[in-house]
């Protein structure tokens, strides 16, 4: 039964026996036990995502779980549901009024039992990482069980301020839980999971264009099952996918932006279009998504850039973008003279990458370690920089090392220039690298050096924890200005840009 | 033909209207003797006439309000199909335009007045018709303050803007340049001019402006920008350097001199973290409401 996806019947049967035992377990524990869990039930009931909650029961907010019902169970009608939950509440509610001893637990019940349809349903946000949180752990464990996508286990001892975050080990890809052939998961899924959590695919354009190439691919795949549109079924089928990946890898703000623009696109597609013809239109949509947001997004930016980049300039730049890399490639082509200064940082050491590909162009480059940036920051006329994310706020979301950069070059007053296409802007607001970061495999941290391997048991040391952060924060008060495809703005205009964008879409 | 018409306008006309008025002014003129065919061929000509007024004043103003003026006039001119009705639509809607930025100082100075108590000590870089008409409102508001005004070299138009005051009887001194960081703590406030608003929120202004914002910073003074809404352009200095030369240095110098490294350039910049508001008919903006502005005039 393992491998094989579970048809709809059955996992309504399996959904419906779990709701069963819960209630019968729920009853023969005493009634304190059932406050504490509803009162514990109704506090993440608001920030519960509205769609994937069918196993919570009366808590749940009426209309949110109505219209998971009504996604995911089609065979009951609306109002047996409605039927059956209202029953169930009010045999709750009659069970505990018989034992409350005072006003306070009435007052808490009654908001709970009132339609909770006046509270907002607050969606959880996906990068919302809580893994110290048994509760948040468990509802991913049933979620990812449902979706029959197998979940990673943490690896090793994480620092304490980051001990929210997930820390997975290379050695061990989710891949390995994932029976040969696979038929839950699409096998170029699986094939992009494993390039994602082992590191062959990184950098923030290159995944993004991975992901889209690969969800073409399954959509070529794909054929609607009888009695079921496109539209819905589509969707539905990719979320275990998207599940899959972000248990390979945590997905970038791009990512995040371009699976939102498919969703959309695919939930757009008119009922009575024909499967060919939707699919043919979906293709075009990602193919014509790639080539604006990211292929002439860059060169709009590179032309930008280039009026900035005078003759006898020296340009700093940070690790590996692929943007960067481009614009200074096409600015050499037209007969800027100017010279790079590449700064590079273990453990992931993308500056070689760079380096390469500027030496093979024929510009003439310097190679440092972060650790010489005030040395080499005097000769330094610009600091250019790639981004992962703008967040709304104005801050810049990059690779770990790149604040310290923008601080240094502040103080030696040279301007800083971030090149940011406009689909990675996002509406997440930050003022900080701990609130939501990704932790890196830690063993990367070990160096070996003449034959010998330090830190290689530092898992036997009680006291020692190793840290390997991929991403920070810089805020805006260090960049000089922002080249976007619409534009060189101040980081500042970042909203501005967000609210153009929803009104045109 | 474009070149006398702007001489007429600047020289012997009124020599309190800003200069990108004049061309403006001109360029309506000009669309009105146009004899092109077609609509690019009217655009192609406008864009030259304004590239040929440049070249007669090279100052940031003059360049902006062109720009601002032919996008205003075009934003239209795909509706109609007959060309003569397209252009008196564009005639229509450049004297619009021309009304709209003729207003635009009497809405800063009513706009920037209040911000000027009673007894405060003023300090301001060179002559500035808007500052003018600024300090003009607060004294015709019965407001008690005094002027300092640096001298402005090398053209010395600080003792102009001395000689206006004095006929609005504002009591004035003027300084040197070199004594700004010597008067800095006698002031209260430091408003200035600008000949160009540029999207960081930066001003382009005459030179030593930059210095007085420096010392105003140091000294926690309100550093006030006042500038008409069409002086926004689409530039985006990083840093002195990065101004281009056809704004620093006059038109005639330009075309005369060889190396410009000899010469002494007339503006520089002064960069956003230095202001603290800037004053325009659009409203008071902080320097970072500039982008959004430019964005919603130009986009």
């Amino acid at each position: 039964n393992e491998g094989k996806e579970l048809t709809k019947e059955e996992k309504q049967r399996l959904r419906k026996e779990k709701k069963q035992h819960k209630k019968n377990k729920k009853d023969d524990k005493g009634p304190p036990e059932k406050e504490k869990e509803k009162e514990k039930a109704s506090v993440p009931a608001p920030s519960k995502p509205a769609t994937q909650s069918p196993a919570h029961k009366a808590p749940a907010p009426v209309h949110a779980s109505e219209s998971a019902a009504a996604a995911e169970k089609p065979a009951k009608s609306k109002a047996e549901l409605r039927a059956e939950r209202r029953a169930r509440q009010d045999s709750e509610r009659t069970s505990k009024q018989g034992k409350k001893e005072g006003g306070q637990q009435s007052a808490s019940s009654k908001p709970k039992a009132t339609p909770n349809e006046l509270q907002p349903v607050v969606k959880r946000l996906p990068e919302h990482v809580q893994v110290d949180d048994p509760a948040a752990l468990k509802k991913l464990a049933k979620k990812l069980e449902r979706q029959q996508v197998p979940l990673r286990s943490d690896y090793g001892y994480k620092v304490s301020l980051f001990s929210h975050l997930h820390q997975y080990s290379r050695k061990s890809p989710p891949t390995l839980q994932i029976s040969i052939p696979a038929t839950v998961i699409h096998p170029s899924i699986v094939r992009l999971g494993l390039q994602y959590s082992q590191g062959i695919i990184a950098g923030s354009n290159a995944r993004s264009v991975a992901l889209l190439h690969t969800f073409k691919q399954v959509i070529q795949d794909y054929s609607t099952p009888p009695n079921e549109e496109l539209s819905r079924d589509l969707v539905n089928k990719l979320s275990p996918y998207i599940s899959f990946l972000s248990q390979c890898r945590p997905l970038s703000a791009s990512m995040g932006n371009a699976i939102k623009y498919i969703k959309k696109e695919i939930s757009n597609i008119p009922s009575q279009c024909k499967e060919e013809e939707a699919k043919g239109k979906l293709q075009a949509c990602i193919d014509s998504y790639i080539n604006e947001k990211i292929i002439l997004a860059s060169e709009a930016i590179s032309k930008y850039a280039i009026e900035k980049i005078s003759d006898g300039d020296v340009i700093l730049v940070y690790g590996c973008s692929s943007l960067v890399n481009h614009i200074l490639c096409k600015a050499f082509e037209k007969q800027r003279k100017f010279r790079v200064i590449v700064v590079d940082s273990r453990p992931r050491l993308e500056g070689r990458e760079a380096l390469r590909r500027l030496v093979k162009k024929g510009i003439r480059c310097t190679y440092v370690l972060i650790s010489a940036l005030s040395y080499i920051l005097p000769e330094v006329s610009k600091v250019f920089l790639g981004a992962h994310a703008l967040l709304a706020n104005g801050y810049v979301m990059s690779r770990v090392g790149t604040s310290q950069i923008a601080l240094v070059a502040k103080a030696y007053n040279v301007p800083v220039l971030v090149c940011c296409e406009t689909y990675k802007f996002c509406e997440r607001v930050q003022t900080d690298s701990f609130v939501s970061n990704e932790l890196d495999d830690p063993d990367d941290l070990i160096v070996t050096r003449n034959g010998k391997s330090h830190l290689e048991n530092w898992q036997t040391v009680k006291s020692l924890g190793l840290l390997n952060l991929v991403y920070d924060v810089t805020p805006p008060d260090f960049v000089d200005l922002v080249i976007t495809d619409l534009g060189m703005i101040p980081c500042t205009s970042v909203p501005v840009v967000l609210r153009v964008k929803n009104v045109d879409q | 033909m474009i070149k006398d018409k702007t001489f007429e306008f600047k020289n012997g006309g009124d020599p309190d209207v800003a200069s990108a008025v004049a061309a403006i002014r001109s360029l309506l003129e000009f669309l009105r003797r146009d004899q092109s065919e077609t609509i690019l061929g009217l655009r192609e000509n406008m864009t030259q006439a304004i590239r040929r007024l440049e070249e007669t004043d090279s100052s940031v103003a003059v360049s902006s309000g062109g720009e601002l003026f032919l996008r205003f006039i075009s934003l239209t001119s795909l509706e109609h199909p007959d060309l003569s009705q397209c252009k008196n639509v564009m005639i229509e809607r450049g004297e619009l335009f021309l009304k709209k930025i003729s207003l635009s100082r009497g809405k800063v100075g009513k706009l920037c007045h209040t911000f000027i108590k009673d007894g405060a000590k003023i300090l301001t870089h060179s002559s500035s018709r808007v500052v003018l008409k600024v300090l003009e409102n607060a004294a015709a508001d019965n407001k008690r303050f005094t002027v300092y005004v640096t001298e402005s070299q090398p053209d010395s138009a600080g003792k102009r803007m001395a000689q206006k005051l004095r006929k609005l009887n504002i009591p004035v001194m003027v300084v040197l340049d070199a004594a700004v960081g010597y008067i800095m703590e006698k002031v209260d406030l430091v408003i200035v001019g600008a000949e160009g608003v540029v999207e960081s929120g930066g001003v382009i202004n005459k030179i030593g402006t930059y210095q007085m914002a420096v010392c105003s910073k140091a000294h926690n003074k309100p550093f006030y920008v006042v500038a008409e809404s069409f002086k926004f352009v689409r530039l985006y200095p990083l840093n002195q350097q990065d101004v281009p030369d056809r704004f620093k240095y006059t038109a005639d110098i330009l075309k005369t001199v060889k190396d410009l490294n000899q010469e002494h350039p007339m503006i520089d910049y002064t960069p956003p973290s230095l202001i603290t508001l800037l004053f325009t008919d659009l409203g008071v903006l902080t320097p970072s409401a500039v982008s959004d502005e430019l964005i919603k005039l130009y986009l």
